[in-house]
């Protein structure tokens, strides 16, 4: 169990990577939360894996599974589902007024060819 | 239990809704109520100052869990500090957002503000690691909608950008909590501290790829080399008074560092020892030049005052990189210089980028409206930016100068040195193409005169003053800093104060 949760984790990670290196905002995205989906597990699997036991501390000789990493798990999913939102909804207005979804600024290099056409 | 360690955290929480909810559709109320909110969080903040530099380091049990299990909140001197900082400029920078018009120019500035100040108020004053990220996320969520206030096609393609880029980073420190927990089972970072003292040495590997892990991550914040490629883009397009707010958005991830890398990974840990003295200089000084050459070949005005931000950063780290408490003072002291100083060359570029159409440094235009008084206020920003005398900046880098004095002293000093040289160029290079050429190509009836925007220019002398009264008041400015430091490197206070069982 241990090596398919780890290659999981390293097999989301480097497609959320590969994703996020892209040059167009789609890809992007679903890079972001291909990683973001990477990071949960990782949270859930930081307290330790275990199969069947229950989140509370008992007299069970067995032991317990820890908790807190799924409380962690939840927030981080609330968060990264909102933040999901938002930069949906900024790339959506970036497209819709640029009328392009490249991810770079490729203005910022032709601004200087205007002023020395205004200066002459 | 003293209450009023949490009123800085509730009361923007509160007010921002109720402006949403309740005065969405009335720009004037929204003004009065935001307003008076932020002088309210002002006014607590310095009285939260005094508290904290009369007592110990006090803290705020969150539902009256004890530490290691509930979440904290802790003020001591170093949090009073950032908050009152934060306090202050915002209230500022409000007011000069309601004088120029730019809380008009779009919906719902005054909530975003308000939520923006609890997310720093909060990463301030938490004692937990996670609620460290979660804060994080509050203030970057507020910033988002901030950045891109008042549109535009540039402002939305570079939110985008900010946005991408600070979702990596939250993903990256994720992944730093979550190894440092699955190491030390603890997440408040006093009981941290404790665990990471006694690790076995089998883990130390782990532990250090988790600190570095959160050093990253800090540094994305704090705009380090190789991390600082957002900050450009960002400071420039966003609006200016946004960008003078961000000023303290550079500074969380300073807190941030002197606070983990004081209280949690001090330099006589065993795993890690001086592994992130040695990164951080190392990339202070990069920092510092890059920021230098950036202000020299910068094109616009805000790109230009973004440089100096990305410098400023380098000379703090140099400062904090040392770690030693003479040396974390110069840092502190330099802090606070740093973000009044920034944020009064981002208000003056936004005042000229208003009056002149566009920032840019590669073309003349004729004077604007207040032409003599925008060139005196960059003058008295690029001289504090600069690190020129008579204002504070002279004095902080004299303080990271003279606590530098070690093994890497020459290289240090001249770093400093010469950057220093380049940003006046820069600066002058700047202020001579905005301001003193404009006379070159005037004509006489092409003068603008709009009236001055009172209240805004009011707050930029504000500042000024502030930076002055930083100056006047350097010896007891630095003697209440040194105790500060002194704080920071006792960490049995802070961790007493939190955890009071472990004493035995």
């Amino acid at each position: 169990m241990e090596f398919l949760v780890a290659s999981a984790v390293g097999m989301m990670t480097a497609c959320g990577i590969y994703l996020i290196l892209r040059k167009r905002t789609f890809p992007v995205i679903v890079g972001l939360a291909m990683l973001t989906y990477a990071v949960n597990v990782f949270i859930f699997a930081s307290g330790r894996l275990t199969i069947g036991l229950p989140p509370i501390i008992t007299h069970n000789p067995e032991g317990y599974t820890d908790p807190l990493t799924q409380a962690l798990v939840l927030t981080a999913i609330v968060i990264s589902f909102g933040m999901t939102a938002v930069i949906v909804m900024m790339a959506l207005g970036s497209f819709l007024e640029t009328g392009d979804d490249n991810i770079g600024m490729e203005e910022d290099r032709e601004t200087p060819a205007k002023p020395q056409e205004g200066a002459e | 239990m003293n209450h009023w360690i949490i009123a800085p955290v509730i009361l923007p929480a509160l007010l921002a809704p109720f402006i949403v909810l309740v005065m969405r559709h009335d720009l004037t109320l929204q003004r009065i109520f935001s307003t008076i909110g932020t002088a309210v969080l002002a006014a607590i903040s310095l009285v939260l100052l005094y508290t904290a530099s009369t007592n110990p380091p006090e803290v705020y049990f969150l539902g009256n869990w004890p530490a290691p299990f509930g979440i904290v909140l802790v003020l001591d001197r170093l949090s009073a500090m950032m908050i009152a900082l934060t306090a202050v400029l915002a209230l500022m920078v409000q007011l000069y957002a309601v004088g120029s018009n730019w809380d008009a120019r779009g919906n719902h500035f005054h909530a975003l503000f308000q939520f923006q100040l609890m997310g720093l108020c909060g990463a301030f004053l938490t004692g937990d690691a996670f609620n460290l990220f979660v804060f994080f996320e509050v203030l970057l969520i507020a910033s988002y909608g901030l950045m891109i206030h008042g549109g535009g096609a540039k402002r939305l393609k570079a939110g985008v950008q900010y946005v991408a880029y600070n979702l990596v980073g939250s993903t990256l420190f994720l992944f730093a909590l979550a190894t440092l927990y699955a190491v030390t089972g603890t997440l408040n970072m006093a009981d941290m501290a404790l665990k990471v003292a006694e690790l076995p040495a089998g883990d130390a590997a782990l532990l250090r790829v988790g600190a570095v892990l959160l050093l990253l991550v800090f540094a994305v914040k704090a705009a380090l080399v190789p991390l600082q490629f957002w900050l450009p883009a960002t400071y420039s397009f966003a609006p200016g008074v946004v960008a003078a707010l961000f000023a303290v958005m550079t500074k969380v991830g300073a807190y941030a560092v002197i606070r983990v890398f004081t209280l949690i990974f001090p330099p006589e840990t065993a795993a890690t020892g001086m592994l992130f003295a040695y990164i951080l200089l190392v990339s202070a000084l990069i920092t510092l030049a890059l920021g230098a050459i950036g202000v020299l070949g910068a094109t616009g005005m805000a790109r230009l005052v973004a440089f100096a931000a990305i410098g400023s950063m380098g000379t703090l780290f140099i400062a904090v990189a040392q770690f030693t408490p003479l040396a974390m003072t110069a840092a502190l002291y330099y802090l606070l210089h740093s973000t009044l100083a920034t944020a009064i060359l981002f208000l003056v570029a936004d005042l000229v980028q208003d009056r002149r159409g566009n920032d840019s440094l590669r073309i003349a235009l004729p004077p604007m409206a207040q032409h003599g008084l925008l060139a005196a206020l960059f003058f008295g920003g690029a001289i504090a930016m600069a690190g020129m005398p008579p204002l504070s900046g002279f004095v902080g880098k004299l303080l990271v100068l003279d606590a530098t004095r070690g093994d890497a002293m020459p290289l240090i000093w001249t770093t400093i040195l010469v950057t220093s040289l380049i940003t006046i160029i820069g600066f002058s290079r700047a202020g001579s193409q905005v301001f003193w050429k404009a006379h070159a190509t005037a004509t006489s009836q092409d003068r603008p005169e709009t009236k001055p925007e009172a209240l805004a220019f009011a707050m930029i002398f504000a500042l000024l003053a502030a930076l002055v009264a930083l100056t006047v008041m350097a010896g007891p400015v630095t003697d209440w800093l040194a105790d500060t430091s002194a704080e920071l490197f006792d960490r049995t206070a802070y961790i007493n104060a939190v955890l009071p069982t472990a004493k035995e």
